[in-house]
Parts: structure tokens; C-alpha cells; sequence
């Protein structure tokens, strides 16, 4: 039963990991951009969202509501004044840039919001749970999977159904041949920078609800999306939230052997990955 | 009469190298124009300084009289010129049909109009319905070159550019490909078709340019030019030919 417990609990943990590693999957997985400051914006997200609830006095869903939108605009103009500058064959002026961003970042919001940790208020809702054949389930990290698994859902179907979808795939297998077929390579990735940093809107608003966030705490979302990610494989959206859930649950079961461990045990799973399937559970080799 | 295509003074360069030196060319509508070449004439060079993959001036390449030189390869597509891009650069990982669908659905956002439809390239190619679901990289040489010609098809060009779409394939499969062009043309595309092998740049163009280091040595009508007039273009004048 305790056993049990751990993987219910790493399976919701996996939920919130997810929304961190969608807008990775997309952005390193699919457009092979490393976006090093992917874990800041979320803070940031996160640190702007309290902020605007302590001033306005708004609930959860108001934050989300005015965040996600922020966070598109975000994510445009984050490609448009900075990656499209560095997009290429070659990942390494995308990784200092975004680098450089994340450490700008990091500085900027010690100096607004202070070193503090602080969290959004949920009205109770951080606190609510529901009893499932025995087993206690928080209500907040239920709904954390919930919308987890429907932006996976979403993204999968837009990358395989749509029009923008087929143009991002295609300017992410050769961009040159896809300015060929008519499409403006600088525009479509524009937009799916707009998607990978609006899901983190999501992220930054449950992050903030289920614990506390402070400006240093950007590095480490970043480390679990990009194992997430390679541990689903890249390209692969549903890949990258199964790699969340293998994340999550073996942090959860680590928890259960020593509290201690949990953390390092993610990192290891990542790394007995990495070993023995280095193209990820659904990569294509 | 007016080119839809044509070439002033072209030159272009790869940082210090230059590899076009001044190429003047024209084409009319409905025509098929070959272009042929040793290796490094710069016919490649040429037909990418066209599509805007390299920068030129402005009045270096004309469409309809309108100078059009460096502007960027998307809106060059969208103003009626496709390139089959030489080692026929397939959006690996797609498949046929996306492959295709990519370049539908940019003609259409464009509004363009050109009467290529995916019924009427299945007509052309029938092997691409049957492989519609298939993954491009697992096709062959000949299939994947199909699917190439298929996607610039698809974004209704006026001026269709080939760049070497015999390379690397089966005598067999080339004159299947090859088979095709004339239909292509029959639809009122304009061609520059870049290719190796003399002898099929001549039965398949009307009118042929030869280039060698990056000038126009030769050029004349495909059926009128001698192979020793050829051989002296194709690798110059001191060449003996044999």
C-alpha cells in the first residue's frame, strides 16, 4: 500500500513536471533550441503572478487567466529579439544566448522580489483532498495532471493536425528546404515560442500554488524538463510526459526509501536512461 | 516579349569566393531551359542565388520585368518560383502526404493558383498514393526525388527550378522522373533544369545554357548546339575534345 501510495504520489508529481517539460519538448525537442533560461521564466511567471495577486487580491484562476497570455507574448518576443538571431544548425549560440538570459534573469528578480521564497494563495484549494479507495489524493496536484495531460493532448494533436503544426515539423527537419516550400521559417518559430512559454504559464501558477518559489529555484525546473525530455525522447510530446511520470515516480519512490534520496534517485533513473536508451523511451533512433 | 525569369549581371559569393561572375539568362513563359555544367560551374549557385538563399542585388534576377534579386526564399515561392533543391531535402521524420501537405498548405494560405492538386500529382506519380503514410526517409532514391518534384509542384509555380534531379538515381528511374516534365510543362510551367548528363539536358529543353567557373559559355537552341561546341563550353577552349 505504501508502495502504491508512492507511485499515485509520483504520478501527480509527474503532472507538475510535465507542464515544465511540454514547452522544453517543443522547444529543444522539436525546434532543437536550448533555452537554458526555461526554469527563470517560469519563476519570473511565477514571481509576477504573486504579485498581482497580493496587489489585486485575484484568485488562481485570474492569475492563470492573465498570466498565460503574458507568458505568449513572452515567448514571441523572446524568439523575436533573441533566438531568431541564433537559430541554426548549430545549438551553441541558442545555449550562451539563453545563458546569458537566465543569469540576467535570475539577477533581475533578486533585485524586485528579494531572495524571500514566497507562494500564490490558493483560497484553500492547496489544502482540499479526495479519497480514493483509501488513499488520500490532494485535489490541487489532481488538477495539476488533469491540465497536464490535456496540453499534452492539445500540442500533440496541433503538431500532427494542423497547419502550423506540419510547418513548425518541417522547419525543424530542414529549414532552408522549408523556406522553399513557402514558409517563413522566423515567423513559425516565433509562434511555437509563443505556445512552449504560454504552457509555462500554466506551470508558473501551479508551481506557485503547490509550493513556494524564489528566484534562484529557475536551474533546477530546468534540469527536471530536460530530463523529462530525453528520457521520453526528443521530438516526441507524449514522450516527454511519460518521461515526466518515470521522473516523478521515481523521485516519489526514492522519497519512501530515504527522504534524502528522492531527488537523486529522478537524477539516476535520468542517467540509467541515458545509458542503455540514449535516444529516450520513444525516440526514434 | 518579355522573360518571367531572367538574370542580369549575377554575381554572387560565398564570403571571399566568388562563384558567379556576371551570368545574363532568360526565360519565357512555357519554356524549359537547361542549364548544364562540370561540377563548381556554379548551375547550383546560381539557381539558390535566385530562390534568395544568397545575398544579391536587388536588380540582379527580374520575375515579370520586376526586380526581385535577394528577396527571401519564402516570398519568393510565394511569387511563383519552386525549386526541386538538389539532394531533394525531404522534411525527414514526415510523411509523403505531410511532405506534401506542407507546401499545400502554404499555396493556400498565399492564395496561389496553379491547378496542382494531390489527385492530379498522384495521376502523375501514382507511387506516392500508395506511399502516402510512409515515412519520406524510408523511401527509395527515385520515390523521394518524386516527392521533391511533388512539393515545389505543390506550391503552384509559374518558374519551376530543378537542381540535378537525376543525381544519384537509376538510368531506369531517371527517365521515369524525366517522363514527367513534359507534363509539367503542359501545365504552363516555366523550367530551368540544371543537370550532368548533356545528352538528357538536350532532348528534355528547349534552349540550353552551359556554364563554366561561374560564366555563360555557351548558349543556344538544345537541338542546334554541336556536341563539339558543348565540349569546348563544358570545359573550355583549350579543351581538345576527342
Amino acid at each position: 500500500m505504501q508502495w502504491f501510495d508512492a507511485l499515485v504520489q509520483g504520478i501527480l508529481l509527474g503532472g507538475m513536471y510535465a507542464q515544465y517539460a511540454l514547452g522544453m519538448a517543443l522547444m529543444f525537442g522539436v525546434m532543437r533550441i536550448v533555452n537554458i533560461s526555461h526554469g527563470d521564466l517560469v519563476i519570473l511567471l511565477s514571481l509576477i503572478g504573486i504579485s498581482m495577486a497580493t496587489a489585486w487580491g485575484l484568485g488562481p484562476l485570474p492569475v492563470l487567466l492573465i498570466l498565460v497570455p503574458l507568458a505568449v507574448l513572452m515567448g514571441w518576443l523572446l524568439q523575436k529579439t533573441v533566438l531568431n538571431r541564433v537559430v541554426g544548425s548549430d545549438p551553441l549560440p541558442s545555449l550562451i544566448a539563453t545563458f546569458g538570459l537566465s543569469v540576467a534573469l535570475q539577477n533581475l528578480m533578486l533585485q524586485i522580489w528579494s531572495a524571500n521564497s514566497r507562494s500564490l494563495p490558493g483560497g484553500g484549494l492547496e489544502s482540499r483532498s479526495i479519497e480514493i479507495g483509501g488513499i488520500y489524493i490532494g485535489l490541487l496536484p489532481v488538477i495539476v495532471l488533469a491540465v497536464a495531460t490535456g496540453l499534452t493532448a492539445g500540442l500533440a494533436l496541433m503538431l500532427k493536425r494542423t497547419r502550423f503544426g506540419r510547418a513548425l515539423r518541417a522547419a525543424s527537419a530542414d529549414v532552408e528546404a522549408a523556406s522553399m516550400t513557402g514558409i517563413n521559417p522566423r515567423a513559425v518559430y516565433a509562434l511555437a515560442s509563443a505556445v512552449a512559454v504560454g504552457i509555462l504559464g500554466f506551470a508558473a501558477v501551479f508551481q506557485a500554488l503547490r509550493s513556494t518559489v524564489a528566484p534562484a529555484d529557475g536551474p533546477a525546473q530546468l534540469i527536471y524538463a530536460f530530463e523529462a525530455v530525453i528520457i521520453g525522447g526528443m521530438g516526441s510530446v507524449w514522450g516527454a510526459f511519460i518521461g515526466s511520470m518515470v521522473l516523478g515516480i521515481s523521485q516519489a519512490i526514492g522519497f519512501r526509501i530515504d527522504p534524502g534520496f528522492g531527488v537523486l534517485a529522478g537524477h539516476i533513473v535520468f542517467l540509467i536512461v541515458l545509458a542503455t536508451r540514449p535516444q529516450g523511451l520513444f525516440g526514434k533512433a | 516579349m518579355t522573360a518571367v525569369l531572367s538574370t542580369h549581371g549575377l554575381v554572387a559569393r560565398y564570403g571571399d569566393f566568388q562563384a558567379l561572375y556576371g551570368v545574363d539568362t532568360e526565360l519565357h513563359a512555357g519554356e524549359a531551359v537547361a542549364l548544364i555544367g562540370a561540377n563548381g560551374a556554379g548551375k547550383s549557385t546560381f539557381l539558390r542565388s535566385i530562390m534568395g538563399l544568397l545575398p544579391i542585388a536587388r536588380d540582379m534576377v527580374r520575375l515579370d520585368g520586376e526586380p526581385v534579386g535577394g528577396t527571401a526564399t519564402n516570398r519568393m515561392v510565394q511569387k511563383g518560383v519552386a525549386i526541386v533543391p538538389e539532394g531533394r531535402r525531404l522534411f525527414t521524420g514526415m510523411s509523403v502526404e505531410d511532405n506534401l501537405r506542407v507546401a499545400i498548405d502554404q499555396a493556400g494560405r498565399a492564395g496561389a493558383k496553379g491547378g496542382w492538386t494531390l489527385d492530379r500529382l498522384h495521376r502523375l506519380f501514382p507511387i506516392l498514393k500508395e506511399k502516402a503514410r510512409t515515412p519520406v526517409q524510408s523511401l527509395s532514391g527515385g520515390q523521394q526525388q518524386m516527392v521533391s518534384i511533388g512539393r515545389a509542384l505543390l506550391c503552384q509555380p509559374r518558374v519551376l527550378l530543378c537542381d540535378e534531379i537525376s543525381l544519384g538515381l537509376a538510368p531506369k528511374v531517371i527517365r521515369e522522373i524525366y517522363a514527367a516534365l513534359p507534363e509539367i510543362r503542359a501545365a504552363g510551367t516555366a523550367m530551368i533544369v540544371v543537370e550532368q548528363d548533356v545528352g538528357l539536358a538536350q532532348s528534355a529543353s528547349d534552349r540550353l545554357y552551359c556554364m563554366l567557373e561561374g560564366r555563360v559559355t555557351l548558349t543556344g537552341k538544345s537541338v542546334e548546339v554541336t556536341r563539339e561546341q558543348i565540349g569546348q563550353a563544358y570545359f573550355g577552349a583549350g579543351h581538345a575534345v576527342v
